[in-house]
């Protein structure tokens, strides 16, 4: 290896330069399973009235780690990797159902609700002949569990004996944000995935990135749902990994601010607006507020929307973004209604969210020569401090300030 | 009913090359004023899932869809190619049908995906002659979409 290309790969000094090689190499895929999904951090996994009752599950992921989510016999939540310890199957291969306990199909390794291996079938042998060795013992064996913590009936997990409290690592304002949000008991409304066609830290940047949500949705711009010129912030977690960006309700008549430029089209009239109509759930005049939690999780509020999104990494370029729509058990029939109809800016056939859906393969495909290459992350400026403009990068930084923690780089 | 079901595929065919053709701003024509057209998925159906990936309650909705298509969305140019299936009358007294379909999409760059299998689960209404979607629930096999569904289904 030359000095100039060493030179050209080396970790960038500061948070603003990020190389487009750790959006490309396979072996940083696979070092983010261990030291990332696997580490220090919170994985969202699901919401606690999807599995209710006893014997209830869910399949999942962290990161690319499949992994069950169960309702145990005293009411807890139980995770763990959903691997047979046997050949390595899958224990369960659909997304969710109810269960006293679960046996492999491959060959009836039986676990119970937690995940501890109970029997393995023949293992006495049949007919005095076969079966396991005498010194197996099952009560040896159990399958990687997770640690959970739950947030007003939201459930994270984590594979780190290091991770912190969930409170802690969240910090106070991104904790208050979800608190707030799940003030209420969460029901899902509805479940969609969206293939992007990107690295899975594209979408992770693209959570935290305050700066282009009114440049690139014209909708979000036009009808004054989210504009830098409207108040609010993004507030950053002390360790970079976890963010809240607000964006208020508009207070002026008149705003100038994007004149001239694509965002705005003042011709955009929509025939039936009842849509925009917005109800002030919380007292708060947000209009917008986005939510994330290091490494996958975001959780927003656009009006009356209340949605989830998981992001799983399924390739180097490749990320299914989970959808999860979300109401309140005492959602009024009109309030529901809104949310039905306000989650056209939402999802993969979002007003908004589909422009989310395409960007990060444009990325993709403009950097594709250019490994060595960065990413330039100035506005705002070159810390991870919180601010009160969501015209900064700030919380992109943030983001990249855990990585290049958890990664070594 | 095989006068019916005879409109039906028609109406389905016009439909279909409404959308393929381009021809948007007809495609809020085949329904009633105040329409439902929903587009969910199979499991969220089964789940009881109310919300889908696009809601529309009013033919205005529709009519907005395709303004901001038109006029704010930012996609790759893309179209559609529907297959559509022989319609069935699953309550011929409340003119409630369901018709499979296929819907192959084309990008600018060439590259073909079957994009969507599912269903139409239909309620129909006779207005003034012409037979229109009181409710079209697009009801696709699979809730997981390649990166984004731009054009109606």
């Amino acid at each position: 290896m030359d000095q100039a290309y060493q030179a050209a790969t080396a970790a960038p000094a500061d948070l603003t330069r990020v190389p487009f090689h750790w959006y490309q190499d396979p072996a940083l895929l696979r070092q983010e399973q261990t030291d990332i999904f696997e580490g220090p951090v919170w994985n969202y996994l699901c919401i606690e009235s999807e599995i209710p009752t006893v014997g209830d599950w869910r399949t999942t992921f962290v990161g690319r780690m499949p992994v069950v989510v169960v309702r145990t016999e005293d009411a807890s939540i139980a995770a763990f990797e959903n691997r047979c310890l046997h050949r390595g199957a899958l224990i369960c291969f659909d997304n969710a159902g109810n269960s006293k306990d679960f046996t492999c199909v491959y060959h009836a390794w039986r676990y119970d609700l937690s995940g501890n291996l109970k029997s393995v079938a023949f293992g006495k042998g049949v007919n005095g002949k076969g079966g396991m060795p005498e010194t197996f013992r099952v009560q040896d064996h159990a399958t990687r569990k997770l640690r959970i913590a739950t947030l007003n009936g939201i459930v994270f997990g984590t594979l780190s004996d290091a991770t912190p409290p969930l409170e802690e690592f969240l910090g106070p304002d991104v904790l208050s944000a979800l608190r707030r949000n799940a003030s209420k008991k969460l029901l899902v409304i509805g479940r969609f995935t969206e293939v992007l066609p990107n690295n899975w830290k594209m979408y992770a940047e693209n959570v935290r990135d305050t700066y282009h949500a009114s440049l690139l949705h014209v909708f979000f711009a036009t009808f004054r749902i989210n504009r830098l010129s409207q108040g609010g912030g993004v507030t950053v977690s002390d360790n970079g990994a976890c963010h809240v960006s607000t964006t208020l309700a508009p207070t002026e008549a008149v705003d100038n601010s994007y004149s001239g430029m694509r965002s705005v089209d003042d011709e955009l009239r929509l025939s039936d607006p009842s849509m925009l109509e917005t109800i002030d759930e919380h007292g708060d005049r947000v209009r917008q507020q986005i939510i994330g939690v290091f490494p996958s999780f975001a959780m927003q509020r656009t009006n009356n929307v209340l949605a989830i999104r998981q992001f799983v990494p399924k390739g180097i370029d490749s990320t299914d973004l989970n959808w999860v729509y979300l109401g309140y058990e005492d959602d009024t029939p009109e309030l529901r209604k809104l949310r039905l109809k306000q989650l056209n800016l939402a999802g993969p056939a979002g007003f908004v969210s589909m422009e989310d859906g395409c960007i990060g393969n444009f990325v993709e495909r403009g950097s594709v020569a250019a490994p060595d290459g960065v990413t330039l992350l100035e506005m705002g400026g070159a810390g991870v401090e919180s601010q009160d403009t969501r015209a900064t990068e700030t919380a992109v930084r943030g983001f990249w300030q855990m990585w290049r923690r958890l990664m070594g780089i | 009913m095989t006068d019916l079901l005879t409109r039906l595929m028609q109406l389905n065919a016009d439909y279909a090359a409404t959308i393929d053709d381009d021809r948007l701003e007809a495609w809020p024509d085949f329904f009633v004023a105040d329409c439902l057209y929903k587009i969910t998925s199979a499991d969220n159906l089964r789940d009881g899932n109310e919300a889908g990936i696009v809601y529309a309650d009013s033919r205005a909705m529709l009519a907005d869809r395709v303004l901001a298509l038109r006029r704010a969305n930012i996609y790759e140019r893309q179209t559609y190619r529907h297959i559509v299936g022989l319609p069935r009358m699953i309550d011929p007294a409340a003119l409630r049908a369901e018709t499979p379909f296929l819907v192959v999409r084309t990008m600018r760059d060439g590259r073909m995906d079957l994009f969507v299998a599912g269903r139409y689960l239909d309620r129909l209404h006779e207005d003034a002659g012409a037979l229109r979607f009181r409710e079209r629930i697009v009801v696709c096999d699979s809730a997981r979409f390649d990166t984004l569904v731009a054009i109606p289904l």
